[in-house]
């Protein structure tokens, strides 16, 4: 494995950040009945700047939740034991519009994974998905409304997005692993 | 924040875990409480797997517990008891294992009077096998509830004080209960009958005490154990009358505990024996909660434990085709 490179800097996912929430905004005109879910574990941090920037921009305080998708994946045994983390969604979902927030979309079984755990929740107007990266290779038919980056990747590489809450820096950076 | 959990192949004994293999199970089981409550619909993690509860001797509770676990991470279950099974026209337990894996179990949750039934079972399986308690061996799953029940009220055990009484040397519960505590850092102490007492507790790492009324002020939970009579041929005790006076858990001794101590007890209860009705029906007990964590727990096993095994696949391949005959 050599080591990783950096694709994007910390303002360049502040930027991405900026750009995602301004495009949700206008394709939901306004922020009225947004809900942002955000994927365990980097996707619960991005949803929370997400409505911290709806909310700079709009004056409406968006509600964000998290999702955890580990007990709704068709891979048990495959990968080894994962923690599970928490799932907090803390309003009704009728009637609203759930905006799926995670940072990769790479295969799309995550994000499988997630609609039937939404499902569980309650039975949302409308479903939208924004990644911050998305690097292809999609094994089932899902695409994301909105997309920070799209980074075309060899099937094989890493590609790692970085949130301060989690990793202390911002970014995206890629691992090439050799064949 | 960790990406992953350290593996658990099979559960047959507290004795073959580690602080963190513990730390995993109950965290987990965290997690998964709210469906264990209901407060959450059940999950597909093990949609289209088959866990076999394999009881060799009776329960009630423990095999609604794993079976309820099981359900509620949508498993499907078959129950296999001695009682009207061809364990009762003469099967051996080998032959009982062959047929479960012939028939293409993923799990199996096995209750057996025998002390070392699990491990025999899993010489026999190659598939993870929990241990729903055997003989006077161990009960782990038991053990990790009440470690879950009491972390969730007490925080981290660490340094916490833990009074174990009564029938120490019939309790699979004890032996478990002993090493998982230990495991994460509490303090034990036995107090028991002379006759009820291990002969090799000096090797448990705990302290005994004679007298209950010595150590109840400084618990932080008091842990009452069944008299066990099914597995008492003799005479251990003059009476229930003097046991319950002598080691009984009584509405005096609770009085003089710590404001936040808990009282706890594994069930099925003998009241006014080991535990007076008054105290088990107290806001110091536990014990329907410990019921209730008993699901989570199981479904945490449950989930690890299959977790930590590539899944079974079967080469779908006739069996013609298989040995290159010609049917």
């Amino acid at each position: 494995m050599s080591s990783p490179a950096r694709i994007l800097s910390a303002d360049d996912v502040a930027r991405m950040l900026k750009r995602l929430a301004h495009e949700l905004l206008e394709t939901n005109h306004g922020a009225d009945g947004l809900v942002l879910v955000g994927i365990q574990t980097r996707g619960v941090p991005l949803a929370r700047r997400l409505a911290a920037m709806i909310e700079r921009i709009e004056g409406t305080e968006v509600p964000t939740g998290a999702l955890d998708v580990t007990l709704f994946r068709d891979d048990l045994g495959s990968r080894g034991p994962k923690p599970i983390h928490p799932t907090d969604v803390p309003v009704d979902l009728q009637g609203r519009t759930v905006v799926l927030v995670d940072d990769v979309l790479y295969t799309g079984r995550t994000i499988r994974a997630a609609l039937d755990a939404l499902n569980e929740l309650g039975r949302p107007d409308r479903i939208k998905l924004v990644v911050l990266v998305d690097r292809g290779h999609r094994q089932l038919p899902i695409r994301a409304d909105h997309v920070g980056k799209n980074l075309p990747t060899a099937y094989g590489d890493r590609i790692r997005v970085l949130v301060a809450d989690v990793d202390g820096e911002d970014g995206v950076v890629a691992e090439e692993v050799s064949a | 924040m960790t990406d992953w959990l350290p593996h658990i192949p099979r559960l047959i004994s507290i004795e073959e875990l580690d602080t963190e293999q513990v730390t995993a199970v109950l965290d987990t089981a965290e997690q998964l409480l709210p469906i264990a409550q209901r407060r959450r619909g059940s999950v597909p993690t093990l949609r289209g797997k088959v866990v076999c509860n394999l009881f060799l001797e009776d329960s009630t509770r423990t095999r609604l517990s794993f079976d309820l676990a099981a359900k509620r991470l949508s498993a499907e279950v078959i129950n296999f008891s001695a009682k009207g099974s061809s364990v009762s026209k003469g099967e051996s337990f080998k032959d009982t294992a062959l047929t479960l894996d012939a028939m293409g179990v993923d799990c199996v949750v096995v209750r057996s009077g025998s002390s070392g039934a699990p491990l025999q079972l899993a010489g026999y399986l190659d598939v993870p096998i929990m241990n729903a308690g055997d003989g006077w061996h161990q009960h782990p799953t038991q053990a990790l509830l009440d470690v879950f029940t009491m972390r969730r009220h007490l925080g981290d055990l660490t340094g916490r004080r833990v009074v174990i009484v009564g029938d120490v040397l019939h309790s699979r519960v004890a032996r478990s209960e002993v090493q998982a505590l230990k495991l994460l850092g509490a303090h034990v102490t036995l107090v028991a009958p002379p006759t009820l007492l291990p002969p090799a507790v000096q090797d448990w790492g705990v302290e005994v005490a004679r007298d209950l009324d010595e150590v109840v002020a400084d618990a932080d939970v008091l842990y009452a154990l069944r008299v066990q009579r099914e597995r008492m041929h003799r005479a251990f005790f003059p009476s229930s009358r003097e046991y319950a006076r002598i080691w009984g858990v009584t509405g005096d001794r609770v009085a003089r505990m710590k404001p936040d101590a808990l009282v706890m007890h594994p069930g099925p209860m003998n009241r006014g024996v080991e535990i007076t009705g008054d105290v088990a029906d107290s806001d110091r007990a536990v014990i329907t909660e410990q019921v209730t964590n008993g699901i989570a727990v199981r479904m945490a096993c449950l989930y690890l434990l299959l977790a930590s095994h590539p899944p079974r696949v079967e080469p779908c391949v006739p069996p013609a085709a298989r040995t290159g005959e010609v049917a």
